[in-house]
């Protein structure tokens, strides 16, 4: 992979990782008044898939999509104002933290309805067949979309149909506090999507690299109009299910568990790869950083000074023109 | 043949008369596949979607030989999964094509209702309208021959209570060809609400291209004495209790909505203005129906116009019965219309 592409990786998965910090030292302030879901921890899957990735290619997200949007490319300050619920906000304040949308990029928005935008993904996918084109769809969800009618439905149609949609698991093992082993007989949610006629992978969702290296496969194949793939990440999310709460130890997951994936920071490890090869030194991370920073202070200035919506508007948008 | 098809077959020629001023007679069936043969020759972007579209039935004609025309990837057979599929159409829309998804059973539509209402209906809104989502979603509702509970609903009524959906009602070949043209222009998911009994009604049909507006309404039959709001299936029953009511020395306007939402509001207004008392006529069961929204329209816009109480009549709350002797004392029909009419104009 070229140095511009490992760089752009780091930058990517630091973007979102400094964004979601940011987000949650502001949330008590009670002026982001909208439910969040912080992606921290589980960086790389959107950082490693959307770098391969055009501008018209689409993306489609759940109720946890901040770093899908961030990776796609996502206009910052409209992200960080739809947080805030101004006028100025990628849905103008329609939307909130579980709706963020910007179609220049691909992003046609996202739902909060778990396994809602499966069949999204794959009606993009179906246009992009039945207009000959080679955009690609990528369907971001957990593994609690595994547990819908619309994982099943959707995976069986865009494999009949052979759709340029990649499905991306992100398996960080809970549904709120309901572990995957408690919602479904086996821990081999790939296998599903072999049987529905496509390639299934499972992952180490912390490795940017592996990711990458999988999605890049998957993208090429969608193009060349050879069908879906699956890819399941194994991932972990550090925060609890919203909102900024913890949910480690006193009967909540394992504090253990919870070490052993920390240790495993997708971030950490990557950087240091990026230095041990020589692709980055401190020097240049320290930069990198300073640049998200001031991206970031920019973006909350610019979403904190911004109008709200005035009441007059409510009933705008209900239909389009 | 199907049950629905004989069934249908042994209705009556209803014909349809004024609607335009052509003499070319059209069946509501060879309408509807006009729409879409005339729509998906103008725009590329239309395609048909769902179970049985490209099977040698064509849902009941509607959309026979289109494939043959238009090709497998314009008009395509789908898995059995309405949920899914509804997203799907909802995705492919948002892409920028135009969609008509198609339901045989309006029964089946409720298996859909998670991408109907949660998604495709909400998702201009929700995202400030950044995303329009160009859908249609046909649905027939079917009547008689022991159609039973499950297959012979009409949820129109439920259905008026999605923001960002849109509900229309042909019950004319005329106005099912040009809402269906309609629908398919339309910026937004759209609910085609097509009743089984209407598809060998005929009526004239102009050959060239039209579209009817969304959201208005017109009168049938002008009258004095009463409004009789009929939707979908039940004009052509209240038309017949019209001829009746006439022979009593009774006048009664009817108002076809054909929108259901956003209805028109104005010609409701005018009419009941006009003649103090109304009626209405839904296909569905009476809680929480079309017949109730308006009645709640008129008692809060139209109660000082009204001379009398207004009256619905629907499906009674129980689910479709199948014994056809059960089926008879479930349906209103004509019979009934008049009987309600006659009593509300009674001094």
């Amino acid at each position: 992979m070229e140095k511009s592409k490992l760089i752009e990786m780091y930058k990517t998965m630091q973007l979102i990782r400094l964004i979601e910090q940011r987000i949650n030292d502001e949330y008590k302030y009670d002026e982001i008044k909208t439910p969040i879901h912080l992606s921290i921890g589980q960086e790389a899957v959107a950082a490693g898939v959307c770098i391969h990735l055009r501008k018209d290619d689409y993306i489609f997200g759940t109720h946890r999509s901040h770093a899908q949007y961030i990776a796609k490319g996502g206009d910052i300050k409209k992200m960080i104002a739809e947080l805030y619920l101004r006028k100025t906000g990628c849905a103008r304040g329609r939307g909130g933290s579980m709706h963020l949308v910007d179609p220049d990029v691909g992003i046609l928005g996202s739902s909060a309805i778990v396994g809602g935008s499966i069949p999204l993904g794959t009606g993009t996918a179906l246009a992009s067949k039945l207009m000959n084109n080679d955009r690609v769809t990528v369907v971001f969800f957990g593994d609690g979309a595994v547990d819908e009618g619309t994982f099943h439905e959707s995976l069986n149609f865009a494999a009949l149909k052979k759709l340029p949609v990649v499905y991306v698991c992100e398996n960080n093992f809970y549904a709120i506090n309901s572990h995957q082993l408690s919602r479904q007989v086996g821990d081999n949610i790939y296998k599903w999507a072999q049987n529905y006629g496509m390639p299934g992978f499972r992952i180490d969702g912390n490795d940017v690299l592996e990711v990458s290296d999988y999605a890049q496969k998957a993208i090429s194949r969608c193009r060349r109009g050879e069908g879906p793939t699956f890819l399941e990440c194994l991932t972990y999310r550090w925060k609890g299910h919203i909102g900024t709460v913890d949910d480690v130890g006193d009967g909540y997951r394992p504090r253990e568990e919870y070490d052993y994936w920390v240790s495993k920071c997708p971030i950490k490890w990557f950087s240091e790869f990026l230095k041990d090869t020589g692709v980055l030194t401190d020097e240049h991370i320290k930069n990198i950083d300073q640049e998200i920073y001031d991206l970031i202070d920019e973006a909350f200035n610019y979403a904190q000074n911004s109008p709200k919506p005035s009441p007059d508007e409510l009933l705008n948008f209900v239909y389009a023109d | 043949m199907p049950w629905t098809t004989v069934q249908v077959e042994k209705l009556d020629n209803f014909f349809i008369k004024g609607d335009s001023t052509g003499d070319r007679v059209l069946t509501y069936r060879d309408a509807l596949h006009e729409a879409f043969d005339q729509s998906m020759e103008r725009d590329t972007k239309v395609f048909i979607m769902g179970e049985g579209v490209d099977d040698i039935a064509g849902v009941f004609g509607t959309t026979k030989g289109l494939k043959e025309k238009y090709g497998s990837n314009r008009v395509f057979d789908t898995p059995i999964a309405e949920n899914s599929l509804t997203g799907i159409a909802a995705g492919a829309a948002m892409a920028g094509l135009r969609p008509v998804f198609i339901h045989a059973r309006m029964d089946f539509l409720l298996l859909s209702l998670d991408q109907l209402v949660n998604h495709a209906s909400k998702w201009c809104y929700m995202f400030g309208g950044k995303v329009k989502v160009p859908l249609v979603v046909r649905t027939i509702s079917a009547r008689g021959w022991g159609s039973g509970a499950q297959h012979s609903q009409c949820i129109q009524g439920m259905l008026m209570n999605v923001p960002g959906l849109k509900i229309v009602a042909p019950a004319t070949p005329y106005d099912a060809k040009g809402l269906m043209v309609s629908a398919i222009i339309d910026n937004n998911p759209v609910l085609f609400v097509e009743h089984r009994w209407l598809h060998k009604t005929t009526g004239n049909v102009p050959k060239e291209m039209y579209s009817i507006p969304i959201g208005k309404g017109v009168i049938r039959r002008e009258g004095e004495d009463i409004t009789i709001v009929a939707v979908s299936y039940m004009l052509v029953e209240a038309l017949k209790a019209a001829e009746k009511l006439q022979e009593s020395g009774i006048s009664a306007e009817i108002v076809d909505l054909r929108t259901l939402k956003p209805f028109d509001e104005e010609i409701l207004l005018e009419s009941v203005a006009k003649t103090g008392r109304l009626l209405i006529a839904d296909t569905g069961c009476k809680t929480g129906s079309v017949a109730s929204e308006i009645a709640a329209f008129a008692a809060e816009k139209a109660f000082h116009l009204l001379k009398k109480p207004v009256k619905r009549v629907c499906c009674p709350d129980t689910p479709t019965p199948t014994s056809d002797v059960l089926e008879k004392a479930f349906y209103p029909g004509d019979e009934h219309i008049f009987n309600v009419a006659m009593n509300l104009v009674k001094k």
